[in-house]
């Protein structure tokens, strides 16, 4: 296993010297008392992160671990070389699976995959999103299993939450321990809301003729995100939106203002793809704005993300991302994917059946950690359990080995202690790609769990990527 | 700006300023009901209805200071409740969030869970610390809003509907008064009931006020002339409408247009302007309280139709 903090001789890495200093220093006592004031603050300012089905406190804190995770420069030029380049092949493929389909003709990706795939929207096929780009932030989870070794567990092509934690976690440990960040040594994060507004700026749509006007679109406070939704909408200085402020009219989008009707150009829509448009798609659904799609596909507005952009973060496609790099980029994959089995095919089927109690089992369509076999944690009778529903169903299913996740620092009961952890950066695309130094990283609190969740009890962390 | 965001600014301000009204008005009805020679029942009452959310505990033959404090500060289901106006408001804060600045929405989210778990009894114990921290919340936050908003339409919406609400709870607490107090036209004017009407001066928290401007002279049209007329209180109607058409004038050069509300809100200012108290007290008090709360009603109405909400 590989401790982030400390090499196998309990000497502190390179990257973590300062951290290990200011831990000294300050002393585990005092470093709790801090860590009760930051919840005090996280609670006033309002961030707070609701969990689907759990009931209890709508407006819930996600645990936040004062002691930063660190990537040293080095570590993390690797990193971003290959998280830009995933992003683009992403982008690439899902250009592709609405157009030619050369990567199935091809035979590199079979057929059913793409097109029996329910994320895959039939209606997108031969539209052109402005600048060729279909998922314009690309959130990818990466794990690190040794010192020189990442491996990405899946990709977030629709609409990956989490960046406002980056942003926020930074902002109090800025707050709590300036002292920490006067030398310099830690990359800076601000850039991310105007990467973020010049990029959706940039994929403007055709039938725009003057500066975009550029919205942030929420189902609404209730929503689990709406933090977050109105934090970015604040910071990039847009208007943020519900689908009831929106109308269509003349083959373009508006929102009701003060002054009456003002033109939208570019939507970042924080909505799934069914529910933007109940004439398109979901006719039942309340959300929405009808005649949305229409607009969109003759260029009057642009959605961020595309619609159908989550057929390339599907957990079966996932399996054939480094093939997507060679194909259109004709480039080595700089980070791994993590082994995978899909049910779907007869032998990897039969491997996975027999050595349930080493796998970890996943839905192809699920996320957030819920409805997963953790092999060697499970009970036999959840195994068993877990077996029928796979025979039942088998392309519903991936397996993937028991990674040995990397442990950082937490702020325990009994001191310091080691948790797995893994990281989000969050990877913009339009005309250009950036990418910020930074992202989420999510800790398991729990003792031993390999699951970072937030509604499964996860914690988060400030992750300092290192200057050069 | 979107006209769910003016919306939720204008009932945001409404909200504020009605948990601060009624605050006062609380502290008002408790402070009355100490006073030797008072008629506990009949401060209660005057209260209740004052705050015009309670009209059946009004009526009430059993009154305390516990139901009314129950119905005006705890009952969630009653929406112009202190607990539910802060609760209110935040949601309409939250809704917008983006419009208002990280110093309002501190003000507004901090503490507002803390009336949720209070039963009656532990609130009429702490009741003068619980109404003077209400007030400190709606002061933070209309200080947060002074200090750090932009002076654009979203300022002009929030100013515009707490200044409604106080020009309509000045308005109902005079309605109150006139009739509890001085049931027979005849007597109005007749001095009879000094505490009375200072207790009104003591909702609006203009006691010392009006000293300043009245030498302590209490009169019913002192006092009436000082909460209709006089445009240097801040809680007077005719303040209330001059700032109000303020910044409907603002509003206008700002969008380029005049509005509806503009006409309705200049009408009141100019005849304030030329109203004299005694020609007010002649022709009717009652009478000019009731339009003036019909004039209040529809203005808002007049408003939220002007720009879409």
């Amino acid at each position: 296993m590989y401790n982030e903090m400390f090499s196998d001789d309990r000497s502190v890495r390179g990257p973590y010297e300062k951290v290990a200093e200011w831990i000294s220093a300050a002393g585990v006592d005092l470093l709790k008392l801090r860590q009760s004031e930051a919840e005090a603050i996280f609670r006033k300012i309002g961030i707070t992160f609701a969990v689907y089905g759990e009931g209890g406190d709508p407006e819930r804190l996600i645990p936040f671990d004062l002691i930063p995770r660190v990537f040293g420069a080095s570590e993390w030029r690797k990193l971003s070389r290959g998280i830009k380049q995933r992003s683009r092949a992403l982008n690439a493929f899902l250009y592709d699976v609405y157009h030619r389909g050369e990567i199935l003709r091809a035979g590199i990706i079979p057929e059913e995959l793409v097109y029996q795939n329910e994320a895959f929207l039939p209606e997108m096929i031969g539209v052109d999103p402005p600048g060729r780009v279909y998922s314009h932030i690309v959130g990818v989870d990466i794990v690190r299993t040794d010192g020189d070794k990442f491996q990405v567990l899946e990709d977030n092509c629709r609409t990956p939450s989490g960046v406002s934690y980056m942003l926020e976690n930074r902002e109090i440990m800025m707050r709590m321990f300036p002292q920490l960040f006067h030398a310099g040594i830690v990359e800076s994060v601000d850039s991310y809301p105007s990467m973020l507004k010049k990029t959706l700026e940039e994929v403007a749509p055709i039938k725009c003729d003057d500066d975009p006007t550029v919205v942030l679109l929420t189902p609404g406070s209730l929503n689990s995100a709406y933090y977050e939704h109105s934090f970015l909408a604040d910071l990039m200085g847009i208007e943020l939106v519900e689908p009831q402020d929106l109308f269509i009219d003349n083959g373009l989008c508006w929102m009701r203002t003060t002054r009456g009707p003002q033109r939208v150009d570019v939507i970042y829509r924080r909505i799934d793809d069914t529910y933007i448009d109940p004439l398109a798609f979901k006719a039942d659904s309340l959300l929405g704005v009808p005649g949305l799609f229409s607009v969109y596909r003759s260029g009057g507005v642009t959605l961020c993300s595309a619609p159908g952009a989550g057929v390339a973060d599907d957990k079966a496609i996932y399996v054939f991302v480094p093939d997507m790099i060679k194909f259109y980029l004709g480039e080595k994959p700089i980070l791994e994917n993590v082994q995978t089995w899909r049910c779907s095919a007869p032998d990897d089927c039969k491997y996975v059946l027999e050595n349930l109690k080493d796998l970890v089992v996943k839905r192809v369509h699920g996320s957030g950690g819920y409805g997963m076999l953790i092999g060697p944690h499970a009970t036999k009778k959840e195994v068993d359990a877990f077996r029928a529903k796979i025979k039942a169903n088998p392309s519903e299913f991936i397996a993937q080995p028991t990674l040995d996740l990397s442990t950082a620092p937490i702020l325990g009961e009994a001191g310091i202690e080691d948790r797995h952890v893994d990281f989000r950066p969050y990877c913009l695309v339009g005309k250009e790609i950036r990418l910020t130094p930074g992202g989420l990283t999510r800790v398991a609190l729990k003792k031993g769990s390999l699951v970072v969740n937030s509604s499964q009890g996860g914690g988060v962390k400030d992750t300092w990527i290192l200057a050069d | 700006m979107l006209s769910r965001t003016a919306e939720n600014m204008f009932w945001m301000g409404r909200y504020m300023e009605r948990a601060d009204a009624t605050a006062r008005l609380i502290e008002m009805g408790y402070r009355m009901a100490m006073l030797p020679g008072s008629n506990e029942l009949e401060e209660w009452r005057s209260v209740a209805a004052a705050s015009g959310s309670a009209p059946d505990i009004a009526e009430a033959t059993r009154l305390n200071a516990g139901s009314v404090v129950q119905r005006l500060l705890l009952d969630p289901d009653n929406p112009s409740s202190i607990r539910s106006c802060l609760t209110s408001a935040r949601a309409n804060g939250r809704a917008i969030r983006t419009a208002l600045t990280q110093d309002m929405w501190e003000a507004l989210n901090d503490g507002w869970r803390s009336l949720g778990q209070m039963d009656a009894e532990t609130a009429l114990k702490n009741l003068p610390s619980l109404l003077e921290w209400t007030k400190n919340r709606t002061a933070a936050f209309r200080g947060a809003s002074e200090i750090s908003l932009l002076r654009n339409d979203g300022y002009f919406f929030l100013r515009m509907g707490g200044l409604i609400e106080r020009a309509d709870m000045t308005l109902r607490l005079l309605d109150v008064k006139y009739y509890v107090l001085l049931p027979e036209t005849d007597v109005v004017g007749g001095g009879r009931d000094y505490h009375q009407w200072t207790s009104v001066l003591r909702a609006t928290s203009a006691l010392r006020a009006y000293h300043h401007v009245y030498k302590g002279d209490y009169t019913p049209w002192g006092i009436a002339d000082f909460l209709i007329l006089n445009a240097t209180f801040p809680r007077s109607v005719s303040y209330c409408y001059r700032a109000i058409k303020r910044f409907l004038d603002d509003l206008g050069e700002l969008y380029g247009e005049n509005s509806a509300p503009q006409l309705i809100a200049g009408e009141m200012v100019d005849r304030l302007d030329t109203l004299e108290i005694e020609e007010l007290f002649q022709s009717g008090l009652h009478q000019f309280i009731s339009d003036a709360i019909d004039t209040t009603r529809q203005l808002s109405h007049e408003i939220s139709k002007a720009y879409h909400f």
